[in-house]
């Protein structure tokens, strides 16, 4: 134990006082305003929705076994993608890095003993919960069948399905992000420790920062949005439905101008997880720091004049197209600057290969498949091919699963020891994160052919031609999911015997490793001053020295 | 609050200066926020307008146009009582500041007793409520009733915060007379503060894209 904890000794023969063992009972969680226990309510609550979206993925893919649909209805089918697209989404990849690892990291690795607005942290986590519990609702019900995109007129005049009720949800859920954002930029703004200026912030901060300006200024658009929405189909106005005097493609504008800053919320706080990790397991600075810090705040403002590139095909004019086609382009360099950037860390670093490494080396090179692809994509004249095809599906997936998520596990195992100051077994953490890569790639890989051959997105039945490669990809699905499941197994089993991790298991550099494991409610036993920069891997003194206040 | 000195300052801050700071960008934030809630309608209501400005004139002549300048007069001098609230805060002056937060709210209840009781029940008795009784015999029937749309989620959404306003002045109110602010401590006061400036300055918006489109007296 280091001396940062000495004054925390406990009685004679019982564990240090920390955050989880202060206070038991379902009460003390429910009402908790600390960070590090709102991180949990968030762990547990987005892997339930994580296992919902999973379970509706597979049930897809083992329907497209057979070219005539191998398990269900179209009609089921049509709700099933609907089903894993929203929950996915909107209910665990926007909420989960930010949510879970955010919420657990902002406050310790700033020196802050907790978030701006605890209360206002609990209140998200509230709203999240209303908004998932509406969507399950509808589901229950019987589900929604428009697709997460949710495009008038379909959504508005021609399905009998839950819509309101889902697109409510998705409103309510939007509160709940921006509120996240709103308190994450006060904090990083007003609850830095002395001496942790801005170029001191590690790199997780930035890009949390830059994810929570998107939350903050995508989120309403959605959720006025959805308001419109719901109004149209309750009230048969018209407003997107041109039927009824309204047109569509506003609501395609408005989803998008949505839509796309909000896939980068789900890979901005991945990315700052990568930044964590390289430096980390290679023992250097991140190369580039300053590049890497406003590379993210580039993308979170490029993000929101991209929009048009989803509606080449939807009767935008040339001039639209060919500006959303030039930004897209331009929005993928910071995105490269990142990906070279973290390469050059390694280089000449001492790398080793711990799970979280396993899952960030993944990161790096799933994300850049993913995003070339995405050039490809952002082509006006390739778009008219692969518009709408599995080549849009591979592509989006190797920069979500491969990338965000990737991330999100790397994140996870990395904090692992300090948020449960237990160490899980890391044969097992190796073994899962490379059943997941070749899982993943055998997933995703064949759905770039398939694309490429004409297959469109969202049928429960193809043509027998693609069925091998159709088969390729639920098999590799299957193994997908046995490499998802691995860590629920482990990482539950740690908590109870893994051995204690120490404050900090890694050697890393950074202020939430200069803390006991599991922090204590109030993180620090005195605040930090910070007085080297960030990765200062190879100095001599430690990052912090205990101010006299 | 007796105990208001010993909770000056929350937990997580380390004093007075940071919590007031937070507090203050955390508005800030939320207003950014409001900013992209109104525009998402307010760029569609400018696609529209483009789209059928002569429907959208005859809309708007179809508004109380007397009744909207009122309110939007009301609102302003509802925005210089809360201004001079906050500073009445700011100074510690206790009875100028529940007065003027007295005034500010009877403000507020004005614009929305006006804009319910002259302005809404007369739009719904000449049938021109969207979806419930709309029934418009002139040419682009279905272009005025687009407008009407914006017209009604526009100014809803507008009452809907001036309602939540209401409220937050009432708390203030009743904080006030129980001495929970004082010159240290009257940050509530200035966010509200914040926000009432901002729904005011929404309205500014609306009342001219709304009220005053093009044609009206020519």
């Amino acid at each position: 134990m280091a001396s940062a904890s000495a004054t925390l000794q406990p009685p004679v023969g019982e564990e240090p006082v920390n955050y989880l063992n202060v206070a038991y009972g379902i009460k003390s969680w429910l009402l908790t305003t600390d960070h590090k226990r709102i991180a949990w309510l968030y762990l547990l609550t987005t892997s339930f929705f994580f296992v919902v979206g999973g379970v509706s993925a597979s049930l897809m893919r083992l329907n497209l076994i057979s070219p005539q649909g191998a398990l269900v209805e179209p009609d089921t089918y049509n709700k099933l993608f609907t089903i894993h697209g929203t929950v996915m989404i909107f209910f665990f990849l926007a909420p989960a890095v930010p949510t879970v690892l955010g919420n657990f990291l902002i406050p310790l690795m700033i020196g802050a003993r907790d978030v701006a607005f605890p209360r206002l942290n609990l209140l998200s986590w509230y709203i999240f919960v209303a908004a998932g519990t509406l969507l399950l609702y509808s589901v229950a019900a019987g589900g929604v069948d428009t697709g997460w995109t949710f495009y008038t007129p379909l959504s508005t005049s021609y399905l009998n399905s839950h819509v309101v009720s889902a697109a409510l949800a998705v409103f309510i859920s939007g509160f709940s992000s921006i509120l996240t954002g709103l308190n994450f930029i006060v904090t990083i703004h007003k609850m830095r420790a002395p001496g942790l200026t801005w170029f001191r912030l590690p790199l997780f901060i930035w890009s949390m920062y830059a994810a929570s300006i998107i939350f903050v200024l995508a989120m309403p658009v959605i959720a006025i949005t959805m308001v419109l929405l719901v109004l149209e189909r309750l009230f048969h106005v018209g407003i997107f439905d041109p039927a009824l005097g309204g047109d569509p493609i506003l609501f395609e504008h408005l989803f998008w101008f949505f839509g796309h800053p909000e896939v980068y919320i789900l890979i901005l706080p991945s990315m700052g997880v990568i930044s964590e990790l390289v430096a980390a397991f290679s023992r250097r600075r991140v190369f580039g720091y300053a590049f890497v810090a406003f590379s993210s705040f580039s993308i979170a403002i490029i993000s929101f004049i991209v929009w048009g590139h989803h509606m080449f095909v939807s009767g935008e004019s040339l001039y639209s197209g060919v500006f959303f086609s030039a930004m897209s382009m331009v929005v993928a360099v910071p995105s490269a600057v990142k990906v070279f950037n973290w390469t050059a860390t390694l280089y000449k670093g001492s790398v080793s290969y711990s799970a979280p490494m396993l899952y960030a080396i993944g990161f790096i090179g799933l994300f850049t498949i993913g995003g070339l692809t995405g050039v490809f994509l952002a082509t006006l004249a390739l778009d008219q091919t692969l518009h709408d095809t599995y080549f849009v599906i591979a592509h989006f997936h190797y920069v979500m699963v491969g990338g965000a998520i990737m991330g999100y596990m790397g994140g996870l195992h990395y904090w692992w020891p300090k948020m449960t100051g237990r160490m899980y077994s890391d044969y097992w953490a190796r073994l899962a994160a490379l059943i997941i890569f070749v899982g993943f790639n055998l997933t995703f890989g064949p759905q770039f052919i398939l694309g490429f051959e004409g297959m469109p997105r969202r049928y429960a039945t193809y043509p027998p031609n693609f069925q091998i490669l159709n088969v390729m990809s639920s098999a590799g699905a299957s193994i997908l999911a046995i490499g998802y499941a691995l860590p629920l197994v482990y990482l539950i089993y740690s908590l109870k015997y893994g051995p204690a991790a120490g404050p900090n298991p890694w050697k890393a550099k950074g202020l939430e490793w200069e803390t006991p494991s599991p922090p204590p409610t109030h993180n620090f036993e005195r605040t930090p001053v910070v007085t080297e920069e960030a990765y200062a891997y190879g100095s001599e003194h430690r990052a912090v020295t205990v101010s006299a206040s | 609050m007796s105990e208001a000195h010993a909770t000056l300052v929350a937990e997580q801050f380390d004093d007075v200066v940071q919590q007031h700071q937070a507090a203050s960008l955390g508005m800030w934030v939320f207003l950014a926020t409001e900013i992209l809630f109104f525009g998402g309608l307010l760029a569609s209501y400018t696609i529209y307008r483009f789209m059928y400005l002569p429907a959208f004139e005859v809309g708007s002549r179809h508004l109380e146009v007397v009744w909207g300048a009122t309110n939007t007069a009301v609102l302003i001098c509802s925005s210089l009582t809360m201004a001079l609230a906050v500073r009445a805060a700011q100074l510690g002056k206790k009875k100028h500041l529940i007065s003027l937060l007295v005034v500010t709210l009877i403000f507020g209840l004005m614009f929305l007793f006006i804009k319910f009781a002259f302005e809404w029940r007369n739009e719904y008795l000449d049938h021109l409520a969207p979806g419930i009784n709309f029934d418009f015999a002139g040419p682009h029937a279905r272009h005025v009733e687009l407008f009407m749309v914006f017209y009604f989620v526009l100014t809803g959404l507008h009452a809907l915060h001036m309602i939540i306003g209401v409220g937050v002045l009432t708390g203030l109110i009743i904080m006030a007379a129980r001495n929970a602010f004082s010159k240290d401590r009257f940050n509530a006061v200035e966010i509200a503060g914040l926000y009432w400036h901002f729904v005011d300055i929404v309205w500014i918006f609306l009342f001219p894209l709304l009220y005053l489109i093009g044609g009206r007296y020519s």
